[in-house]
């Protein structure tokens, strides 16, 4: 069964149709790649997945259940929402780190403030703390982190930044992970490092949804790619496939500019 | 000189006295604007139309016109035109009155201060704590209220040491703050008279408060200079 179903997902912002009729699924442990030209609304898919837009049309559907359906008043209420979320976590173009709070503070807030929702939270205070803690050291020390823990974001570099984002995304177990172009921000020196850490987790079978503009390391990493031009899935296929034999005259055009780059 | 020597005593006395009622208002005024004014801010940058204009209004009114004519007509217009003396007589009145026009004034000075400071956090602040599974509440408290400090302090530094100084307009409805005091000595008081000298002296306080303010402030800007936004 696959882990998300994306069905028929529709979003218009004011009258502009941003995504049209949007269909795809993921398996456990796949990585799927977006790619496509500016404008064609990646951004706004992933923000459909994360909740922080509401599709007006269309299904989504986790492990089987339906997390969102637009025809189900049930499923759009905001008290649910917040919990729906955490199926997905999100690493953002522009790393959005809290300032005020070290790599380490970063990593542990949310879990944090989660486990004072857990029934036992008070009876195991001190043993849920630790292992929260334990568990964003481990992340940190994962990611190449380990002697930065104590630092601020401004002390950091932008590839560190994104590396700690990642971490806290990682903190809260989702089911899959999504990426909004996550080396765009960065000084091309900084993008092998963050690289480097996706492609460690697809090598552990993260699920992922990465939208990017690495053409090579989609190719690399991906078990699936879709291309997305205004609005719509136009290819959608295995990245030999899309990226070496593309059927679509679009596709190929767009691919070509990357390889004259 | 051996003179003002002589007459020191009795006036520190009296300006003691006098600024011990500035110090007062300066405080009552701090302690009503500080919420007042997040109230406002609030208010202004609500999505119920009729609220938003209605603190844009009061706002603009009350940037718009000189503290000191906000305190005559607050002072009399109940008294004069209405009839209705709502202050009572006074130096109580004149405290209530005073305190009532630069709550109010402050509030609207700082509840720009607000709206910019909220409005300066990136919206990617809030994304980033919705998808982490925090609540709207949650991430006001834990990500956006300190950023949010950090950004005004400094302007709202500026109005705190302002206010020190436009407490003495408070003299136009003759409430008897450190001015009043030094001037009494002109005309006449603890047996001094047409002494001008302890007027300018009335400096020295302004000063040495602000001074130690200043200090203070100082101190709380570099406490949040741990982070950087
Ligand atoms: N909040 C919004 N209000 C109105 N229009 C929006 C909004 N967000 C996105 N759009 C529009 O939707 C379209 C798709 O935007 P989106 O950011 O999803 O594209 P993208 O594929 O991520 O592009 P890029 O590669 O530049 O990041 C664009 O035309 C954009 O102007
Ligand atoms: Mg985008």
């Amino acid at each position: 069964m696959a882990i998300l179903e994306v069905e028929h997902i529709q979003k218009s912002f004011d009258r502009t149709e941003v995504l049209k009729d949007i269909n795809f699924s993921l398996e456990q442990g796949q990585v799927l790649a977006i790619i496509g030209p500016s404008g064609g609304g990646k951004t706004t898919l992933l923000r459909c997945l994360n909740f922080l837009e509401t599709p007006d049309q269309g299904v989504i559907r986790v492990n089987g259940s339906v997390l969102f359906d637009a025809d189900d008043p049930a499923t759009r209420s905001e008290s649910q929402i917040r919990r729906k979320r955490l199926h997905f976590g999100l690493v953002f173009q522009s790393f959005n780190l809290f300032p005020q709070y070290t790599a380490l503070e970063n990593v542990r807030l949310a879990p944090e403030l989660l486990a004072k929702e857990r029934p036992d939270y008070h009876a195991n205070k001190a043993a849920i703390h630790e292992e929260i803690e334990a568990n964003a050291r481990g992340l940190l020390a994962q990611i190449g982190l380990a002697d930065r823990m104590n630092s601020y974001p401004h002390q950091l570099s932008g590839g560190q930044c994104q590396r700690v984002a990642i971490a806290r995304a990682l903190a809260l177990h989702p089911d899959i992970l999504c990426f909004d172009e996550p080396t765009s921000a960065l000084d091309p020196e900084l993008t092998g490092e963050v690289l480097r850490v996706i492609r460690a987790l697809a090598d552990k079978r993260t699920t992922m949804i990465i939208v990017t503009h690495e053409m090579a390391f989609a190719r690399d990493v991906a078990s699936q790619v879709l291309f997305i031009d205004g609005g719509r899935i136009c290819e959608q296929g295995a990245p030999q496939e899309v990226f070496q034999n593309p059927r679509e005259e679009r596709t190929r055009q767009f691919l070509s500019r990357f390889a004259q780059e | 000189m051996e003179l003002i020597l002589e007459q020191l005593p009795v006036v520190v006395g009296a300006l003691n006295t006098g600024f011990l009622q500035t110090l007062r208002l300066f405080f009552i005024t701090l302690l009503g604007a500080f919420p007042l004014g997040l109230v406002i801010a609030f208010g202004s940058m609500s999505r119920i139309r009729l609220l938003s204009l209605s603190a844009r209004f009061l706002i603009w009114i009350i940037r718009g016109t000189p503290l000191m004519i906000q305190l005559l007509i607050i002072y009399y217009f109940p008294g004069l035109v209405l009839h209705s003396p709502i202050w009572g007589g006074g130096e109580s009145g004149r405290f209530l009155a005073a305190s009532i026009s630069f709550v109010l004034n402050y509030a609207c000075y700082f509840s720009e201060i607000y709206r910019g400071g909220i409005q300066s956090v990136p919206v990617g602040q809030q994304e980033a704590g919705l998808v982490l599974g925090m609540t709207r509440h949650q991430i006001f408290f834990r990500v956006t209220l300190l950023q949010m400090v950090k950004r005004i302090v400094p302007p709202i530094s500026n109005e705190v040491i302002t206010l020190v100084k436009d407490t003495s307009l408070a003299r136009i409805i003759a409430l008897q703050e450190v001015i009043w005091a030094g001037q009494a000595f002109m005309k006449g008081s603890h047996g001094i008279s047409g002494a001008i000298w302890p007027l300018f002296f009335t400096a020295v306080y302004y000063l040495i408060f602000n001074g130690i303010l200043t200090v203070l402030l100082a101190r709380l800007e570099k406490k949040l200079d741990y982070f950087r936004i």
